[in-house]
């Protein structure tokens, strides 16, 4: 690709990112109908879960470059990964912000144990970040892409895991006060608003992704130049 | 050496050369099996000063597998010192055996380390505290399995960056949390069969990962 062609891609996903968000927040508020139990705070849904999804969706593209780097042995996906991780930690504290203001509008408590997602994100926050400590404690080389990879993959594997530990968990920790009844269908005017929420996150997450990627790869090559002449 | 009958003996032997080396350092230097041993008995007594009065009988056995835990992370840290300090790890990696040996004798050892704790622990919590049950003992085993698995990998990891001990513990604690959870139900819920299986699979699960990705880890 040449450089034009991809700044045209970064131009026009955050074009999209922007366009599919502003319709996605306008349907939100003003489109759809109010939910009959909820009232209006039954609204962040649109935002809170757009934005967990779309953080589980970094965590396994990071996850998905890692192998590919531990496959082929191409140190060019250690970028890649490093900076979906980067997005998805990003989108994980905006889930775990989202969900305590909706707890609080909900049940006037800022965090809750009994909702699983949040509970869940918690978990995959404290394992991400540690993953920035590794990083940043071992010299940049092959070494270090190759951790960080395993660790990425160890991440992905640790989502399912954990759910489960947290379902099982419910049993005997101390009893839900407060949670979520998630059972009910969308109706068709919210699967829309939804869908295009989503899209509109996960196009602002290829946007950022897109984004950060050409600025650390300049980095890079800025300083393999510079070793170069010096 | 004349070649193995099967494809899989060879390995084997690297497996039980590398752990025996292990299991006789600790045996001629001691320093690490006594400390593990102390801080579990001593957290022990802690948790006794920690539980307010009227603390259910139930909490102590959530404390043990805090205190299991963390003695474990104490174990890990010192788990590839030996081989940092005489600039063996690259010594074993330059040997002709697959580097998943290395991570499996190391984890046997581990493993080997921590029944041995356990075996002081849990006398010690049967008489500060409540009874040991068998499905208590189980969780135990499984677990150990699974924080050998995923807390070798994790130390051959720290050992190679600059934080070492800082970076192990960070590592290590949101992947020991799916540990705690089945250990304690396997504990003290009703139905411990499901918490067994659970660690399981976990065990299962990280294993297999770790054993693929350990290579990764340690070369370049």
């Amino acid at each position: 690709m040449t450089s034009s062609l991809r700044s045209n891609q970064a131009v026009l996903l955050a074009a999209a990112a922007f366009a599919l968000l502003l319709g996605g927040l306008a349907l939100a508020f003003y489109w759809v109908p109010q939910a009959p139990l909820e009232g209006f705070r039954q609204r962040i849904f649109y935002i809170h879960v757009p934005v967990a999804l779309t953080a589980y969706a970094c965590f396994g593209w990071g996850a998905w470059k890692a192998l590919r780097l531990l496959w082929k042995r191409d140190r060019r996906y250690d970028l890649e990964s490093y900076t979906a991780v980067h997005i998805g930690v990003i989108f994980g504290i905006l889930t775990l912000v989202t969900g305590s203001i909706w707890a609080r509008t909900s049940w006037g408590v800022w965090w809750s144990w009994g909702e699983r997602q949040l509970v869940l994100f918690l978990v995959l926050f404290l394992f991400y970040c540690a993953y920035f400590m590794l990083r940043y404690s071992v010299e940049p080389g092959p070494r270090r892409a190759q951790m960080s990879a395993v660790y990425a993959l160890f991440g992905v594997v640790l989502i399912p895991i954990s759910f489960l530990a947290i379902r099982l968990a419910e049993n005997f920790i101390h009893p839900v006060v407060f949670s979520r009844d998630v059972d009910e269908n969308l109706t068709g005017s919210q699967a829309a608003t939804f869908g295009v929420c989503l899209a509109g996150t996960l196009a602002l997450a290829a946007a950022l992704h897109v984004n950060e990627l050409r600025g650390k790869r300049l980095d890079e090559r800025l300083r393999e130049l510079r070793e170069a002449l010096a | 050496m004349t070649a193995p009958a099967f494809p899989g003996l060879s390995y084997a032997r690297d497996v039980a050369a590398l752990a025996r080396k292990d299991l006789l350092l600790e045996l001629r230097s001691r320093d690490t099996l006594p400390a593990m041993l102390l801080f579990v008995v001593s957290t022990l007594v802690i948790f006794h000063f920690a539980l307010p009065a009227g603390s259910s009988d139930v909490a102590a056995a959530g404390l043990l597998w805090v205190a299991l835990v963390f003695t474990a992370l104490l174990g890990l840290t010192r788990a590839f010192v030996a081989e940092r300090e005489q600039r063996l790890l690259d010594g074993l990696v330059l040997a002709p055996c697959d580097r998943s040996a290395i991570w499996l004798a190391k984890a046997l050892s581990i493993v080997a380390f921590l029944l041995l704790a356990e075996a002081v622990a849990l006398p010690a919590f049967a008489l500060f505290f409540d009874p040991v049950t068998a499905p208590m003992v189980a969780g135990i085993i499984l677990a150990d399995l699974g924080i050998a698995a995923v807390g070798t990998l994790l130390a051959a990891m720290a050992v190679a960056s600059r934080a070492r001990e800082l970076l192990l513990p960070l590592l290590f604690l949101p992947l020991a949390i799916p540990i705690i959870v089945g250990g304690v139900g396997a504990s003290v819920a009703d139905d411990p069969g499901r918490y067994l299986g659970f660690l399981g699979l976990y065990d299962a699960v990280f294993a297999i990962l770790s054993w693929a990705t350990f290579e990764y880890v340690v070369t370049e």
